[in-house]
């Protein structure tokens, strides 16, 4: 359709198309120059004919390259705003609520069975007398891993994403009301089973941490390069059932470092509790940091 | 899926921006998207046809402007070119690249009536 007069492309039968004189625009605006466009008002051509360095007036200079009495051209209006704006400023919101409770937040990414419940379940009943913990559980569906987490006796909430496949900031900024956590705690947000779309989105947590099971391909990090860049560890889970497999653990750390150079990795087994002091360790680190922050 | 959701910031940004710029619809979106940034286009594309329905943003036309993505690599000291986020740098090899473009999703303009 034509943007400035409002009439159609097509012909009727027997008639010749009337003449569309004022089609002197092609579509390719030639407004994408590069420039910088720092300022969120809108250009209204239409409006008000520009003059320029000689004071001349110019009424072509709309979109439609021309102007006609009557007939309001249509205009362009500079947004520069980004996509996921809205969702960065509710996790900023939760960023804030945590910092000033002094509470430590970690987004576990991870694909589903990559044992994250089992994973959370065994951190919070060996970590129980050194920290308070709680737990915000997102799936699409069932209160099943959330169950799980209160059988352990810690706080849990959880959220359904319904169709959704991530969780976003403005659920968990829920969650926290409905949850309440402690101050000065740790609060572990599970994530949906998802490797991709998870990535993109800002909880307000302190770091993302990736979870890989040893039964899944050891090439995951750079199958999945963008949720691997996200996250600042990455937990290889499982790690007591390496002899029965063909996981080159050394070649996954590779192409997890590809895709992050400085990601720090620990190997674990949530089973037999191997290598679980280390995650410990560095969960406890990062909660006195979080509590230093608030005090 | 994450497409959709990214379509629905958009609609919300564009009804937003409706009511402070006073226009009653859009004739054509333009959008900035990262080749790091994990959009696959196809999907948005779909979204944002089924998402735009009956919003102001009904039948606009969408335009992708696709940026490149570089980065900077520590151990050479310059900008490169980088296609995927496990891409070694192609002077050095090394993988200690901070990305400096590329993973930028942006509403850039409109064109409105």
């Amino acid at each position: 359709m034509c943007t400035v007069c409002g009439c159609g492309q097509g012909t009727v039968d027997g008639q010749k198309p009337h003449s569309h004189d004022h089609h002197t625009h092609d579509h390719s605006h030639d407004h994408h120059h590069g420039h910088s466009h720092d300022h969120p008002h809108s250009h209204e051509h239409e409006k008000s004919p520009e003059a320029d360095a000689q004071g001349d007036i110019h009424f072509g200079k709309g979109i439609g390259g021309v102007h006609i009495p009557g007939i309001e051209q249509s205009r362009i209006v500079q947004i520069e705003q980004d996509i996921l704006g809205k969702n960065d400023m509710y996790a900023k919101g939760n960023r804030q609520i945590l910092a000033d409770k002094g509470i430590f937040a970690l987004n576990l990414v991870s694909s589903p069975g990559s044992g994250k419940t089992t994973l959370l379940t065994r951190t919070i009943d060996d970590n129980k007398d050194r920290q308070a913990m709680s737990v915000i559980e997102g799936d699409q569906q069932t209160s099943n891993d959330a169950d799980r987490i209160r059988e352990t006796g810690v706080k849990a909430t959880q959220v359904n994403t319904g169709k959704g496949c991530h969780l976003d900031a403005h659920m968990v900024g829920h969650a926290l009301k409905q949850l309440e956590p402690e101050d000065g705690s740790v609060l572990f947000i599970e994530n949906v089973g998802n490797l991709v779309c998870p990535a993109a989105f800002d909880l307000g947590e302190a770091h993302k941490v990736a979870i890989l099971s040893v039964t899944e391909g050891e090439d995951k990090p750079i199958k999945y390069p963008d949720m691997f860049h996200a996250a600042d560890i990455m937990i290889l889970n499982k790690t007591d059932l390496l002899p029965y497999l063909n996981f080159d653990v050394e070649k996954c750390i590779d192409y997890a470092r590809q895709v992050k150079s400085d990601i720090r990795i620990i190997q674990l087994s949530a089973t037999s509790g191997e290598g679980l002091e280390e995650w410990y360790e560095w969960i406890a680190q990062g909660l006195e940091k979080a509590k230093q922050g608030a005090a | 899926m994450h497409e959709m959701s990214l379509c629905e910031g958009i609609v919300q940004v564009i009804e937003d921006q409706a009511k402070e710029q006073n226009y009653k619809s859009v004739v054509k979106v333009w959008l900035e998207i990262g080749a790091l940034a994990g959009v696959e286009i196809e999907a948005l594309r779909f979204g944002f046809d089924v998402v735009t329905k009956g919003s102001v943003a009904e039948d606009a036309e969408l335009e992708i402007i696709k940026v490149e993505g570089t980065g900077w690599c520590m151990p050479c000291e310059k900008s490169v070119f980088v296609a995927e986020r496990f891409d070694a740098c192609p002077d050095c090899g090394s993988y200690q690249i901070q990305i400096t473009s590329g993973d930028e999703m942006r509403i850039k303009e409109l064109e409105v009536k």
